[in-house]
């Protein structure tokens, strides 16, 4: 265990700002999909590299808590073990790289394929809140769009993917409607994972910090991949198992082995994997 | 056989570990010192306590010794060091026109009441590299200083006694923090002007620049650049009284700019506002142009150009957000990445299947 950081709160925020986040994410649990403005606070770690999803979880931490941070799905890329490291620097708590023992799970990118329970939080680092973005620049506009759930313009987007590629044309960040009412961007999780977050009986908080969004999708909430009838949502499929546990059902990194067209497949949340070869 | 990587810890600590050394330089080299960064290296420490919105002299040579002179990355260090200082107090308004005069300029009146004081700057210098420097130069003489100028108006203020100037807006409205509130679409001016003074400089320059080349061109006049030493007053709740906790350098720039009138109004010029800390007059000029364009919406102005656009200019003018999103293109993106490859190898098949179909 890394040393404590003096001098500073635990979990890093003080006690009112914490609060104010709190308060920010029982709006956000409130209205399912709805993006909350809150005061995100600057940290420690650059913008873009988890301060969001960082502020939700220093917001809700508490000295109980067992906490996994995950990035591309691994509990030993750069920046997750960056993140681990600063909670157990400004917090002291309990960490862990097993999905199964974690009360919280900060991730970047992925969703744990072991199915979570309820109790468990999910912490999803967000670079972008606004689903409409890529199709209308203006907070202004959005906001009025969400208003009125005029989301016409994102299936108009999806009918030309299909008109020009034969098929939709997004992979990851794939827009979901939560609860019959918000469309909402999942974070870049790809469309793999969409699915897991349907009914899901964990609690499942998204935060942006540079862009000062949190929304949230609560346990048990309907969340539906938009799609066509006659263009139904589909996730990747690979026609390898993984090269390492033999998984049939994993998502898969691809990794390329030597400069002759050599590459195999690993499953991309190495937890998982491991405690199927262990 | 393949062997996931491992040993991310270890690589970061190493990586730090050499960033340390490398900061460090070759030791036969002498260390830099606070100081020498805070006396010599003076328009670096002010652009940093700007952008890092804390006036620090000290803390702001730290950040730019910790961050090897890069000071985008200095402002990043203050910035996340400013957020966890409790607010004991707000100050009093500075008031500008009072205090020491260190440099004062107006490009629209000849002569004006305290006089034009030239101060220390780099206008008219001759910018040839200066060999003697580089051997290390004798102490230079101490300059006799003119005497203080005593009342020094602004100029801006004399013309608004004629009415040939809109009067500043009302100071009693209690000013917005965006670094505590999430700025909020259409933005009032407290918190565009709070934007502005911790924007990019580049970014401000660049954007002030376009306006003079006609993207949003508001006939800008530099009324009045004055460099101040000012005193900073608080209001302790226990006295009731004002007193004064400390003093700084201010840059401050006011823009007279395009008039404006109205069948009920008589027409007068405008204004565009720049304050920033120390000796930055290029980013105060910047600074006036840019919130002038923002203020087109008020104005009644058409919205045609990039610096009148306030979603546009205010969403990105924050270096230290757009370093970090920038750079976040950096961090691992497989997963992300290995979905784009099944799309493209599917629309790929399905390009073979349909062009062998056809043929």
């Amino acid at each position: 265990m890394t040393e404590m950081l003096a001098g500073y709160n635990f979990a890093y925020l003080d006690e009112q700002t914490k609060r104010m986040i709190r308060r920010a994410i029982l709006k956000a649990v409130a209205i399912p999909g709805y993006q909350v403005p809150f005061g995100s606070r600057e940290m420690p770690l650059p913008y873009g590299w988890g301060t969001g999803g960082i502020q939700v979880t220093a917001s809700i931490i508490g000295r109980a808590d067992v906490l996994k941070v995950i990035d591309q799905g691994a509990d030993d890329t750069t920046n997750a073990i960056s993140i681990r490291r600063f909670f157990a620097r400004t917090a002291g708590v309990a960490t862990t790289e097993r999905t199964v023992d974690a009360t919280i799970i900060q991730t970047r990118h992925r969703v744990p394929e072991t199915p979570l329970k309820a109790g468990q939080i999910m912490v999803y680092q967000v670079p972008i809140p606004e689903p409409l973005r890529w199709l209308e620049p203006r907070e202004t506009e959005t906001r009025t769009m969400h208003a009125l759930s005029e989301y016409g313009a994102m299936h108009v987007r999806f009918y030309e993917d299909i008109a020009h590629y034969g098929r939709i044309a997004t992979t990851y960040d794939y827009p979901v409607i939560v609860n019959d009412r918000y469309l909402m961007r999942p974070s870049p999780i790809p469309k793999f994972d969409n699915p897991k977050l349907d009914m899901s009986p964990a609690l499942q908080l998204f935060g942006a910090g540079r862009e000062k969004r949190i929304y949230a999708v609560p346990p048990f909430t309907k969340v539906k991949s938009l799609d066509f009838h006659d263009h139904p949502f589909a996730v990747e499929s690979w026609d390898e198992a993984c090269s390492l546990c033999g998984s049939t059902t994993s998502y898969l990194d691809e990794v390329l082995t030597d400069d002759q067209g050599g590459r195999m497949f690993v499953c991309s949340d190495t937890d998982y994997c491991r405690s199927r070869t262990a | 056989m393949y062997v996931a990587v491992k040993g991310g810890e270890k690589a970061i600590d190493a990586a730090h570990a050499l960033l340390a050394r490398e900061r460090r330089g070759d030791p036969a080299v002498p260390e830099l010192d606070l100081a020498q960064i805070a006396q010599q290296l003076g328009r670096a420490v002010d652009r940093v306590m700007t952008e890092g919105s804390i006036y620090d002299p000290e803390l702001a040579a730290l950040a730019i010794k910790q961050a090897m002179g890069d000071l985008v990355e200095a402002i990043f260090l203050l910035r996340a060091y400013r957020t966890t200082l409790p607010r004991l107090a707000a100050s009093l308004p500075v008031e500008t026109d009072r205090g020491l005069v260190r440099r004062r300029i107006s490009a629209v009146f000849k002569d004006v009441p305290g006089g034009q004081v030239l101060g220390s700057t780099f206008d008219y210098t001759h910018r040839l590299l200066d060999f003697a420097l580089a051997a290390g130069t004798p102490l230079p003489e101490q300059v006799a200083m003119a005497e203080p100028i005593g009342a020094a108006p602004r100029v801006a203020d004399i013309m608004g006694r004629d009415g040939l100037i809109e009067p500043p807006p009302p100071g009693d409205a209690v000013p917005g923090d965006l670094t505590r509130q999430p700025i909020d679409f259409p933005a009032d001016r407290d918190l565009r002007l709070q934007n502005l003074a911790r924007g990019d400089e580049g970014w401000l320059l660049a954007l002030g620049y376009s306006t003079q080349r006609g993207y949003a061109r508001n006939h800008p006049f530099a009324g009045e650049i004055r460099i101040v030493d000012v005193a900073v007053e608080i209001v302790p709740e226990e006295l009731g009284f004002p007193v004064e906790i400390g003093c700084i350098t201010l840059s401050e720039c006011d823009m007279v700019n395009q008039f404006a009138g109205s069948a009920t109004a008589a027409p007068a010029f405008t204004r565009g506002y720049g304050l920033v800390f120390g000796q930055a007059e290029r980013k105060a000029m910047a600074m006036a142009l840019v919130d002038r364009a923002l203020r087109a919406r008020e104005l009644g102005e058409p919205i045609t150009a990039p610096a009148q656009d306030e979603e546009f200019v205010l969403s990105h003018s924050d270096n230290v957000e757009a370093s970090g999103f920038v750079q976040h293109l950096k961090l691992p993106h497989q997963v992300d990445f290995q979905s784009e490859l099944d799309l493209l190898r599917r629309l790929r098949a399905e390009h073979d299947q349909r062009k062998a179909a056809a043929e």
